[in-house]
C-alpha cells in the first residue's frame, strides 16, 4: 500500500482477513473462563441421564435390575468384613452407612495431613492402608468400586457442594484449565463439547454436559462398574490425547473442577451409562 | 423419491450422514452399500449369515412356520453389549402341546448362538427376557421348538452403533 | 464370589402362572475383548443355568458369549406347592453358583381375598 492514495483492494482485503479472522476466532472462541465464572448456570445442570435412551432409563430405573445393583450388594458385605492386622470392618469405626451421609457430596477434598487432594478411593483406600492395616485395594479394582459405590449410596438424592477455598483453590484452577485448554490429535476442550454443545448428537449419541453426579456407575460399554476416573481417561482417548497413569493428580484436579461446576446436582447412583 | 424409502433407508441415510459429519477416527468407512442389514456400521468384516445357516443346526428337516412368537427388541439398540430382548410363544404350555427349546440366534456374531432355553408344560407360559450382546447391527432370530417336533420362528432387526465384541473401551 | 439376586411376586397362590427375575452377577467374559492392561481376557461364561423345584428341572438356560454380562433371566412358573427354589450355574472355570429361595405357595381355597 502506498502514500495517501489508499488501494481500494488492499483495503478491502484487509478487511475480508480482519473480518474473517474475527469470525474464525469467534467460532473457535474458547471462553476463558474467569475464576469461578460458570459456563453452565446451576439451574441449567442436567444428569446425564437427560441425554440417554429409553433403555438405559428403564435399566437405571429397574429396582430389582439395575446391573450396578450387585456391585452395591458387595459393597454392603465389603462394608462389614473383617480386614487387616487391626482386625476391624469399616463398620467398626463409623457405624452403618448412615454415618457416610453427604460424604460423597464433598469430595475430592484435601487430606489434612499429606495436603494432597484426594477424591473418594483416595480417602478409602488410605482409610483401608492406615487404619485397617490391610492389603490394599487398587485402583479400579472391583472391591474398591464396590464400596465406593455403597458409600456413595449413602448421598443418594443429596447436592454437590465442594470446597475450593484454601488449599483446594490451586487444585480447582488447575483442573478448570485443563477443561478448557485444547488437546489431543482432535485438538478439542472439554468445554466445547460438554459446555457448548450438549444435546447436539454425535452419531447418534446425545452429548452429554459430563457430570460427574452418577459415579461410579455401570457403563454398559465396559460391562461392569467404573470410576470416574476411568470414564475421565476414556475421554482422553476420545480426543486421542495421551492418558496420565492411573492415580494422576490432574484427575483429581479435573474431578474438583467438574464437582464444582456441577455444584447442586443430585447424586444418582447406581446409575446405567452407555 | 424421497418418499419411497424405507423407514429402514431412512435410518440408514440418517445415521450415515451423522457419521460423515464427525468422523471420530473410529475406523468407519464410508459403505458403498444401501441396505441397513450389516452396512450402515462397518466396524466389524463379520459377514451377515443366511437364514438357513442360522436354523439349520436344530431344524433338520422339520417344517418350520413363521409366527405365533412375540418379539420385542429395540430398534436402535444404545450399546450392543446390553441389548434388552423379551419374547412369548403362543402356546398353551400342556403337557399335551408345549414349547420345549427356544434358540436365539445371532445373523453377525461371532457365536451364531445367544442362548437356548429348555421349557415344558411347569412353565406355565412360553415368556422369556433376557439381555443380548449384538456385535453390528443385524437380524436376530428367536427359533422355538414345540412339542410335536415342529418350529416356529420370528426375526426382528436392530440396528447397532456400536460394535459389542470387537471395539473396547 | 458373585451375588445373585431373585425377584419373585409378593403373594403367589396356587395354579398361578408367576414370573421369576434372575439377576446374576458375572462377567461373562466372551474372550475377544482386553483388560484394562490391553491384555486379553480369557473366556469365561455361565455354560448352564438351571432351576430346580421338588427335585426336577423346571428351567434351564445355556447362555453363550453372546448373552450380556451380569445377566439377568426372566421366566415363568406354575405354582403347584410350596417348597424351595434352587438355582445352580456353572462357568468355563469350573465354579459353581448357587441360590436358594424359599418359595411359599398359598393353596387356591383358602385364598378369599382378590388376587393382586
Amino acid at each position: 500500500m502506498s502514500g495517501p492514495k489508499l488501494c481500494l483492494w488492499g483495503l478491502s482485503r484487509c478487511l475480508i482477513y480482519f473480518l474473517l479472522l474475527n469470525v474464525f476466532g469467534l467460532l473457535f472462541h474458547l471462553p476463558m473462563a474467569a475464576a469461578q465464572q460458570r459456563l453452565i448456570a446451576l439451574d441449567k445442570l442436567q444428569s446425564g441421564l437427560a441425554f440417554t435412551g429409553p433403555e438405559i432409563l428403564d435399566l437405571q430405573g429397574d429396582d430389582f435390575a439395575n446391573p450396578g445393583l450387585p456391585f452395591l450388594e458387595k459393597g454392603a458385605k465389603l462394608w462389614n468384613q473383617v480386614s487387616g492386622k487391626n482386625d476391624k470392618s469399616c463398620q467398626s469405626c463409623h457405624g452403618e452407612l448412615k454415618s457416610m451421609k453427604g460424604a460423597a457430596t464433598r469430595y475430592p477434598a484435601i487430606d489434612k495431613a499429606s495436603g494432597h487432594l484426594f477424591n473418594l478411593e483416595d480417602r478409602i483406600r488410605h482409610c483401608r492402608q492406615k487404619r485397617q492395616k490391610a492389603a490394599e485395594w487398587p485402583l479400579e479394582s472391583e472391591e474398591l468400586l464396590s464400596i465406593t459405590l455403597y458409600v456413595t449410596s449413602a448421598s443418594n438424592g443429596m447436592p454437590i457442594k465442594v470446597s475450593i477455598d484454601g488449599k483446594a483453590q490451586s487444585h480447582f484452577e488447575a483442573g478448570q484449565n485443563i477443561f478448557t485448554t485444547r488437546q489431543g490429535q482432535m485438538n478439542l476442550a472439554c468445554t466445547q463439547c460438554h459446555d457448548q454443545r450438549y444435546g447436539i448428537k454425535l452419531f447418534t449419541d446425545k452429548l452429554s454436559q459430563g457430570q460427574p453426579n452418577a459415579y461410579p456407575a455401570y457403563r454398559i460399554e465396559w460391562q461392569r462398574l467404573a470410576s470416574l476416573e476411568r470414564r475421565l481417561r476414556f475421554c482422553y482417548t476420545g480426543v486421542k490425547a495421551e492418558i496420565p497413569a492411573w492415580g494422576h493428580e490432574d484427575m483429581r484436579n479435573i474431578s474438583l473442577y467438574l464437582m464444582w461446576r456441577a455444584q447442586g446436582l443430585k447424586i444418582e447412583v447406581p446409575s446405567v451409562r452407555k | 423419491m424421497l418418499f419411497s424409502l424405507s423407514r429402514r433407508d431412512w435410518l440408514s441415510r440418517f445415521l450415515k450422514a451423522s457419521v460423515g459429519v464427525w468422523g471420530m477416527g473410529s475406523g468407519m468407512s464410508h459403505a458403498q452399500d444401501m441396505s441397513v442389514l450389516g452396512r450402515v456400521q462397518d466396524m466389524t468384516d463379520a459377514r451377515l449369515r443366511q437364514f438357513d445357516e442360522m436354523i439349520a443346526p436344530y431344524v433338520v428337516r422339520q417344517p418350520v412356520k413363521q409366527g405365533g412368537i412375540t418379539l420385542s427388541l429395540p430398534m436402535l439398540a444404545d450399546n450392543g453389549h446390553l441389548v434388552p430382548l423379551s419374547l412369548k410363544v403362543d402356546s398353551p404350555m400342556t403337557e399335551e402341546s408345549h414349547v420345549t427349546h427356544i434358540y436365539v440366534i445371532s445373523q453377525r456374531n461371532p457365536v451364531p448362538l445367544m442362548a437356548m432355553f429348555v421349557l415344558g408344560p411347569w412353565n406355565g407360559r412360553a415368556e422369556l427376557s433376557m439381555r443380548v450382546r449384538l456385535s453390528g447391527t443385524q437380524m436376530v432370530v428367536v427359533l422355538a421348538r414345540m412339542s410335536d417336533g415342529t418350529f416356529r420362528y420370528e426375526t426382528q432387526e436392530v440396528v447397532v452403533t456400536e460394535a459389542a465384541c470387537i471395539d473396547n473401551g | 464370589m458373585t451375588t445373585a439376586r431373585l425377584q419373585l411376586p409378593a403373594r403367589i397362590v396356587e395354579g398361578d402362572v408367576f414370573k421369576l427375575r434372575l439377576l446374576v452377577q458375572h462377567p461373562m467374559d466372551s474372550g475377544f475383548l482386553r483388560d484394562l492392561e490391553g491384555v486379553l481376557v480369557k473366556r469365561n461364561v455361565i455354560r448352564h443355568l438351571q432351576c430346580i423345584f421338588h427335585d426336577k428341572e423346571v428351567f434351564r438356560v445355556e447362555p453363550t458369549t453372546g448373552t450380556s454380562a451380569n445377566p439377568l433371566f426372566e421366566f415363568y412358573l406354575r405354582a403347584t406347592k410350596s417348597g424351595e427354589l434352587y438355582f445352580r450355574w456353572v462357568d468355563d472355570k469350573g465354579y459353581i453358583g448357587e441360590l436358594r429361595q424359599k418359595l411359599v405357595i398359598e393353596p387356591a381355597n383358602q385364598s378369599k381375598a382378590p388376587k393382586p
